[in-house]
């Protein structure tokens, strides 16, 4: 599983550090998004999933 | 088992990508009154109006994408009704479409000002058409061809009516584009019923230093127009805001004229259990679902981008046979000019408001929204990390 992030389109709502915190994060000025790991473990599919899914920005997509 | 989604937009395309993703592979059509592919409609005031967005840049999901999701699309025909019992849609090309289960996601459509439909000059601004309708006029009308006297005038001079979210934004964008704006509406500060006098008072004076021209307070009773063009908005004080552009952002009503015939409970958009359950196989998602938070004890509808993906996802849920409730916390947000206000929760005026985390004089801060010895709301002034952080004291107790 791969993540990519486009922190141009981040709104920092935030939403994805909400579905998974062990992959994502917020920079502490601006909310933008911080990727903490791009390949996350298996067992993290189904958070990273969601937090893509939830992102009101569309700025997550996952490759499996 | 198939499922039929009325709807293209946000929750409608988050019900279809939810199913998928949660195993199902039967059939699935989904049903959109406009001609676009699913596209995002947050950015219509903003990124998109502004010019920084093409149209493909607004696409909730690329062409490629959508067709993993092996849907049946059927664009550009609106659903005329529903037949509950056979839960079968027509539409307005004259379709019949039934399915298993059926998703309302048909979403809201703007109010209008008396008067206002087939005058020129004159805007809404709910769908992508709104938004080239509007940029259009926003380029072409610099009052070049305005055979008034003060010919000096270059920019184009724009009259928000509506201080809500929407109106605000488009005033801020439409600044950005250098038109000479005017925001009008009946409170006393941009978005204060919601935000109480606090916040709604700084969004003024961003407002009002990014110069923006604030006639608040008094209320719109009309346009004025001239040869099938708008001249103005006329104010029940009795001034008048002279116009080349006027957008109307009144706010919008649920697209259930749909439903009048199909029995099913319409009460300011379709009442749900709290299960978003309409009736027996029929659901609702998104800005036009009216369901029960039980969290709450209330009905509640909730008119905001993350509710349409949040929904959709339990919608897709209970079509699968989970029987979840759905109680979310409500998020949303708004950006104008270069500051990012972020809510959650469900803020009011009458709300006892305390900043938590920074200071308002660095217009960088959290606030708590108490009612009743509660936390009700958090919202966020360009801090969007600690706001996130402080939505830990809405969690339920």
């Amino acid at each position: 599983m791969k993540v990519i992030v486009d922190q141009d389109k981040c709104v920092a709502s935030g939403q994805c550090v909400t579905a998974a915190m062990d992959v994502f994060d917020q920079r502490d000025e601006d909310g933008i998004v911080v990727l903490l790991t791009d390949t996350p473990p298996d067992e993290l599919a189904v958070d990273v999933h969601q937090a893509a899914a939830v992102c009101p920005a569309l700025a997550i997509v996952v490759e499996d | 088992m198939s499922v039929l989604i009325a709807g293209a937009s946000a929750a409608g395309l988050s019900t279809l990508e939810a199913l998928r993703r949660q195993g199902y592979q039967e059939p699935i059509t989904v049903l959109g009154a406009e001609t676009h592919l699913p596209y995002d409609r947050p950015p219509l005031s903003k990124q998109y109006l502004c010019g920084d967005w093409d149209e493909v840049r607004t696409r909730l999901r690329p062409e490629e994408m959508l067709a993993k999701l092996d849907a049946n699309f059927v664009l550009g025909d609106p659903a005329t009704a529903l037949d509950v019992e056979r839960r079968l849609v027509s539409t307005e090309s004259g379709r019949e479409l039934s399915a298993d289960s059926i998703v309302i996601a048909t979403g809201l459509r703007a109010r209008m000002l008396p008067g206002q439909e087939g005058l020129a000059g004159v805007h809404v601004l709910r769908t992508l058409g709104d938004a080239d309708a509007l940029r259009r006029d926003l380029a072409g009308a610099s009052g070049a061809g305005d055979l008034g006297d003060d010919s000096s005038r270059t920019q184009p001079r724009l009259v928000v009516v509506g201080d809500g979210v929407l109106g605000a934004e488009v005033a801020a964008t439409a600044r950005k584009l250098g038109c000479s704006v005017t925001l009008a509406g009946p409170q006393g500060a941009p978005l204060e019923s919601l935000f109480g006098a606090v916040v709604a008072g700084l969004l003024g004076e961003l407002h009002a230093a990014e110069g923006v021209e604030l006639r608040l307070g008094t209320a719109v009773s009309g346009l004025t127009s001239a040869g099938g063009r708008v001249t103005g908005v006329q104010l029940a004080s009795g001034d008048h805001l002279p116009a080349d552009v006027v957008v109307v952002a009144l706010g919008a009503t649920p697209a259930t004229e749909w439903l009048v015939d199909s029995g099913l409970t319409l009460d300011n958009g379709v009442v749900c259990d709290s299960q978003c359950r309409a009736a027996d196989g029929i659901y609702a998602a998104g800005d036009v679902a009216r369901w029960r938070h039980d969290g709450l004890d209330a009905l509640l509808r909730l008119e905001n981008r993350t509710n349409a993906t949040e929904q959709a996802a339990c919608v897709a849920a209970n079509i699968l046979g989970e029987n979840r409730s759905y109680a979310p916390i409500p998020y949303f947000w708004t950006d104008q000019f270069a500051t990012k206000i972020q809510v959650h929760g469900l803020p009011s005026a009458d709300a006892d408001v305390t900043v938590a985390e920074g200071a308002i004089d660095e217009r960088r801060f959290v606030t708590h929204y108490r009612r009743d010895g509660r936390t009700v709301a958090v919202l966020g002034w360009n801090m969007p990390k600690q706001t996130r952080l402080h939505r830990a004291h809405l969690v339920q107790t």
